[in-house]
């Protein structure tokens, strides 16, 4: 718990007074935090004051005397520090040079990323050998070019200095041949039959990996292979062996699709495929002109996700109550026993109900029922049972073979492990990857049982909770570092290919320790893969070496998508509604577990890049907490930072409380992957352990959740409520202006847009264009702009975590976080309309607006942010002083402050993340969103030397090239033709605070919602 | 009453005031001197590099052609440094047995790089592109002075902001026809200026002078 004395009280948000403003302001009202609402102390200080929480610089005040006094020194030493020599530097080239690398110049690699078994295809920036960037492959079909935070964010977990370095056994530092030599000793212990062998692997989809551990199997018959994902998908599979038989692997497609349901699935931000799903998604809303055809997304989820905030219709529904609707939306749709699945559930009436599915009907073999993750067995049997009804198999959905090698529901599979342990059945049980002493069911007792073995090993990138309890530990290989292959979310295999050795000499892959076990002990990684794949493909020789040369290249092998195969769905479900019917009038608590939006199960909880990463809706960064809704926490009258105790069936852990708008009633979120005891320094320590009351047999929500007040605050660090745009000119005289009451988000329905397509401009804007003194720019040749697509962004923050890692962008930590010192330089901002029980939600993502008539430049005393001759408001370090003027000054709030020495110039592991483009600020630099000059600058270059103009889409910027959904583009707006310049012209653009007539570069095309007419709320 | 101060002391003030300010004057051009002295700029001074590497000998004599070891020159920011094996294929034929050159045939043999000392350097918050000054046109020496004559390598210019914007906003007086940038011996002509100009326009330079072409 943080003890910070300038803490706000956070009990100060009054959900009445709240609600009393709402009712007040209205339906049309935007607003970003209860805080706001409320108008809570510390929201009135972060509105107010460009910097609170500074701390008083002289209690007593400071007299004209100290002022010259301080003048005169600071001058004198600002003068001083200009006196240095530069240090003599040393350059070392290489004895013989490698092939293709340029000194200077990055080279790009095709690789992919695992995870919970699913790949997703990247393209990896190296420079001078040392991956830097991470970027989507276009190639790749799960990717498309876009990828997500994980992926984003796995560059600095290669570089983590809290990663295991080397092998250990027993406590102690051993290496790797004394584990190969342990290991050949088990061979012998175990030959012939492996009666005591057992293997625990996280979801293996890899092809290679799958071959070894059945020639493993072959070898010792009786052994076993075990697989456990906490966030895996045995509900996907449970639920398609439910409906058709055999756990058959369902594939969207979502660019097909006219109308969407999703039952509480995720599926823009999270679980398989999502990159592609956002991609295909947001292309159904492009809305070119009024006539475009946009597609409608029905969302009922317990708690508030991204794909929630996208929906035209969202309810909100407690997790274990989407089975009740599912079975009354599909009894509407005529499946199975439709007498029996009239109960309502709990916020959705019968007529709502009764509109989707007639909107499902109406647009057969162009709709979708997608079931998430973390929905049981019987809610994906009827969302595929509804797909089938409504003829969309085929169309809109598809199914393969199981993207795993090995399909096992994992809770059993671990089940059956441990009851083998706990038997004494167990002698040799190797780990490979995965975390199961934190993250195994609780009711399991995995870590006492784990005891019970007698040689335990352990494979992780950490010599984490699980490791601590092995006699050997051998650390694994980053996936940047290793080889191997994985099937994206359609079977196509990807190639994992090392973009660089093994950082430490005691890594070693999961293929090299199967290997041990293997007929073929000591054969390399990248042998092992590559011979497999020699012995699968029928082309021999030269043949095979073309072709696995253009796979590497490609990052994929060509034309492995897993075809789709026929299933028949079952339609007889029977009475499928008896059951949620009587937990829909149950008073009772529920909780719910979900993966952790940033750092999913844990394995990404010692990334700093993750755990700042403001999360979707919430903006809560560096902890999870218990998300409630604000009538539930009224009646159970808890408030924000109430540190309670959450009980469940015996069983207890700690949270923080935290109320959500469009959480479900009765029902408490609880995020999974905090409360690591061993994950490093950054996190060790943050949130909450969901895994104390998780059980095996109620793994993603319960009922019967108990909550006791401990009478203690915790303190959460949100970003919802700083950096406030003052949309409303609050102390200007103009005050009473029209002008100044314009929303920031412009937001219109289908029916309004086509009424009038201008909705979003503002009719002022052109008046404003006089406003300045100052002369105009002209901008020959290049004008940079950039056009976000408020009906495409679907929150998911890639491009926050991409702009930190292109950016050198430091990490601050939580305590500073609260301050408002967070450092990112593209925000995703988050609006909520009407409500607090169901809002509307929408994203903004804020990068610097670039404007043409800068605030922040007028005001900067030592020229260190100037304006370019092609639009971009520079921002140069070096003559920096740290003034703050210019921020003060910013309207849009994009500019930020090293108030102390946040980048790591200490830690000799993290200089290798760096990109060497772009300068490592330090303490009392300004500091902002550039555009991405660095890739500017090597366009232009480029394209001079070539004597060519820079072409359309040659440069992309980080924030640009990570977005999934294709939201943001950039160009050169003077070009008519530029897509940019083309989106600009869109009827839909508008800009932020026009009335300012600071002229952004950054506009928007505002958002078009697209409700179902016959559904009246 | 008498006066207190003399008038004597008229002179005194006088020559206190006047020194006041000549000192003031005096300490700022002995500061600016030493800005620009050799001993701060580093320019012409030879450093001490673990192999008495000449180019005199080498583009000089030998007539080398620059690109042939500083290979990225035309394609990268970094104009590159030479890997030991570029020395070696001549060293490994000629002057094989020279003490001078071990250094050189021990690294080709322990695999171990040869540590050299960066004469030519910017501070860390500045990104200079070698590929398109020599592709617009500027050559070698213009930078780097009369580098066929230096026996041992020195910096020819401060480096300065100054430095380089003296030529930004005057690109004229520097650009050389592109076949010439690597000529070593290149005299500047009589009619620079004049060359100069039509240059400027043939090979589209522009006079950039903003932050961010080398602060990002």
């Amino acid at each position: 718990m943080s003890s910070n004395a300038n803490a706000p009280d956070p009990n100060s948000v009054d959900l009445a007074a709240v609600r009393a403003k709402l009712a007040e302001t209205g339906k049309n009202h935007f607003w970003q935090s209860l805080e706001e609402l409320s108008e809570t102390k510390e929201y009135r200080d972060f509105f107010e004051h460009e910097f609170p929480h500074e701390t008083a610089k002289n209690p007593e005040g400071i007299d004209r005397r100290d002022v010259l006094k301080l003048a005169a020194a600071s001058a004198a030493l600002a003068g001083l520090s200009a006196c240095t020599k530069l240090p003599t530097e040393k350059i070392v080239p290489y004895v013989r040079p490698p092939e293709e690398i340029i000194p200077g110049k990055p080279l790009f690699y095709a690789t992919s990323m695992q995870l919970a078994g699913v790949a997703a295809g990247l393209l990896v920036e190296s420079n001078m050998g040392r991956p830097t960037k991470i970027e989507g492959n276009p190639e790749h079909p799960g990717s498309l070019g876009g990828t997500d935070v994980f992926s984003q964010a796995s560059i600095l977990t290669l570089y983590d200095p809290d990663r295991s370095q080397t092998v250990i056994h027993e406590g102690r530092i051993s290496d790797w041949g004394a584990f190969a030599a342990a290991i050949a000793d088990v061979r012998g212990q175990q030959s012939p039959k492996g009666a005591g062998l057992r293997i625990l692997t996280e979801t293996v989809t890899s092809p290679s990996l799958t071959a070894q551990m059945r020639d493993i199997l072959a070898q010792f018959p009786q052994a076993k292979w075990h697989q456990y994902e906490q966030c895996g998908r045995d509900n996907v599979r449970a639920g398609a062996k439910l409906a058709f038989g055999k756990p058959v692997n369902p594939v969207y497609r979502l660019d097909k699709a006219d109308v969407i349901v999703s039952l509480d699935a995720d599926f823009l931000t999270s679980g398989a495929g999502h990159v592609r799903y956002a991609r295909d998604f947001s292309s159904r809303r492009s809305m070119e002109t009024p006539s475009s055809n946009p597609n409608r997304l029905y969302v009922v989820e317990c708690m508030p996700t991204s794909t929630g905030a996208m929906a035209d219709h969202r309810k909100p529904v407690r997790a274990s109550e989407i089975a009740g609707f599912a079975a009354h939306l599909a009894s509407e749709l005529g499946i199975g026993s439709a007498t029996g699945a009239s109960a309502s559930v709990q916020g959705i009436s019968s007529e709502w109900t009764r509109a989707v599915a007639k909107d499902l009907q109406q647009h057969r073999g162009s709709s979708l029922v997608i079931a998430g993750d973390e929905q049981p067995a019987q809610v994906h049997a009827l969302a595929h049972a509804m797909n089938a009804a409504l003829a969309n198999v085929g169309k809109t959905v598809y199914y393969t073979d199981p993207l795993e090698s090995n399909p096992v529901d994992g809770i059993e599979s671990l089940g059956e492990l441990m009851n083998d342990m706990k038997a004494g059945k167990v002698d040799v049980l190797l780990i490979l990857g995965g975390n199961p002493v934190y993250d195994a069911p609780i009711d399991f007792d995995f870590g006492p049982a784990l005891l019970n073995v007698k040689l335990r090993v352990h494979s992780g990138l950490y010599y984490d909770e699980t490791g601590e309890f092995c006699h050997w530990h051998v650390p694994a290989t980053h996936y940047l570092e290793s080889w191997g292959d994985a099937r994206a979310y359609d079977g196509t295999i990807g190639i994992i290919q090392p973009l660089i050795a093994p950082l430490y000499q005691g890594c070693h892959s999961a293929y090299e320790i199967t290997g041990l076990l293997g007929s073929d002990p000591g054969k390399s990684n990248h042998d092992i893969v590559r011979d497999y794949w020699a012995g699968q493909r029928p082309e021999k020789d030269k043949a095979f070496e073309d072709f696995w040369e253009r796979s590497l290249h490609d990052g994929i092998l060509l034309d492995t998508a897993l075809p789709a195969t026929a299933v028949a769905a079952r339609t007889d479900f029977q009475k499928p509604s008896d059951e949620p019917a009587k937990s829909a009038n149950s008073p009772d608590l529920e909780i719910s577990f979900r993966p952790d939006p940033a750092i999913f199960d844990g394995r990404f909880a010692n990334n700093g890049w993750l755990q700042e990463l403001p999360k979707p809706n919430t903006r809560l960064t560096w902890d999870n907490a218990g998300m409630i809704s604000a009538a539930t926490a009224q009646r159970l009258s808890l408030a924000t930072g109430d540190y309670v105790k959450l009980q469940l069936n015996g069983r207890e852990t700690k949270a923080g409380i935290m109320i959500v708008p469009g959480h479900a009633e009765n029902s408490i979120t609880l995020h999974l992957g905090y409360g690591r005891r061993r994950a490093g320094k950054v996190g060790t320590g943050p949130g909450f352990n969901a895994n104390f009351i998780r059980t095996s047999a109620a793994p993603w929500s319960a009922t019967g959740l108990r909550v006791q007040k401990t009478g203690d605050t915790y303190y959460f660090a949100v970003t919802q409520h700083q950096y406030i745009i003052d949309h409303e000119g609050h102390g200007s005289e103009e005050e009473s202006d029209a002008a100044f009451h314009r929303d920031l988000i412009q937001v219109a329905t289908l029916d309004e847009f086509r009424a009038n397509p201008n909705f979003a401009r503002d009719p002022n804007e052109e008046a404003s264009r006089g406003l300045t003194l100052y002369p105009g720019f002209k901008y020959e040749g290049y004008s940079w702009g950039m056009s976000i697509d408020l009906n495409k962004c679907v929150g998911c923050n890639a491009c926050v975590v991409a702009c930190q890692s292109e950016n050198n962008i430091a990490v601050v930590g939580k305590d500073q976080v609260m301050r408002g010192r967070a450092m990112h330089w593209i925000r995703v901002d988050t609006y909520f309309r009407g409500g607090l029980e169901n809002p509307e939600m929408y994203y903004e993502p804020m990068p610097c607006m670039q404007c043409e008539n800068a605030p922040c430049e007028v005001v900067c005393p030592v020229g260190a942010t100037t304006h370019s001759p092609e639009g971009l408001n520079e921002m140069t370090y070096n003559r920096c002083v740290g003034t703050r003027y210019c921020s003060n000054n910013c309207p849009y709030k994009v500019r930020r402050f090293n108030f102390l020495l946040f980048s790591d110039w200490q830690t000799p592991s993290l200089y290798g993340v760096r990109n060497p483009n772009v300068t490592v600020r330090s303490r009392g630099v300004m500091e902002k969103c550039t555009y991405c000059v660095q890739r500017i600058n090597a366009a232009k270059i480029r394209s001079e030397e070539e004597n060519r103009s820079v072409h359309d889409g040659e440069i992309v910027t980080a924030c640009q090239g990570a977005c999934p959904s294709d939201a943001i583009v950039f160009g050169n707006i003077n070009d008519p033709n530029s897509r940019v310049a083309k989106l600009k012209a869109q009827s839909r653009n508008y800009t932020l605070l026009a009335e300012l007539n600071t002229r952004p570069r950054t506009t928007y095309l505002a958002r078009v919602r697209n409700p179902n007419p016959e559904i009246h709320e | 009453m008498s006066q207190i101060f003399h008038t004597s002391t008229n002179v005194l003030s006088r020559l206190s005031i006047y020194g006041g300010v000549f000192i003031v004057a005096l300490l700022g051009a002995v500061l600016y001197g030493i800005e620009l002295s050799p001993w701060y700029t580093d320019v012409h001074v030879s450093r001490e590099q673990p192999v008495p590497f000449s180019h005199k000998h080498h583009a000089g004599e030998l007539g080398i052609d620059c690109r042939y070891c500083h290979t990225s020159v035309e394609k990268s920011a970094f104009a590159g440094i030479p890997p030991t094996q570029t020395c070696m294929t001549c060293h490994s034929q000629i002057w094989t047995n020279s003490a001078m050159l071990e250094p050189v045939r021990a690294s080709y043999r322990t695999d171990k790089s040869i540590s050299w000392t960066r004469v030519n350097s910017l501070p860390d918050f500045v990104y200079f592109d070698h590929s398109i000054h020599i592709s617009k046109g500027i050559g070698c020496t213009t930078c780097h002075g009369q580098i066929a004559e230096m026996p041992l390598t020195y910096r020819a210019g401060t480096l300065y902001m100054s430095w380089c914007l003296d030529c930004h906003r005057q690109p004229e007086k520097n650009v050389r026809p592109k076949s010439q940038v690597f000529n070593p011996n290149y005299v500047i002509p009589a009619n620079q200026m004049e060359l100069g100009r039509q240059l400027v326009k043939e090979y589209k330079i522009k006079s950039l002078q903003n932050c961010s072409v080398c602060h990002r």
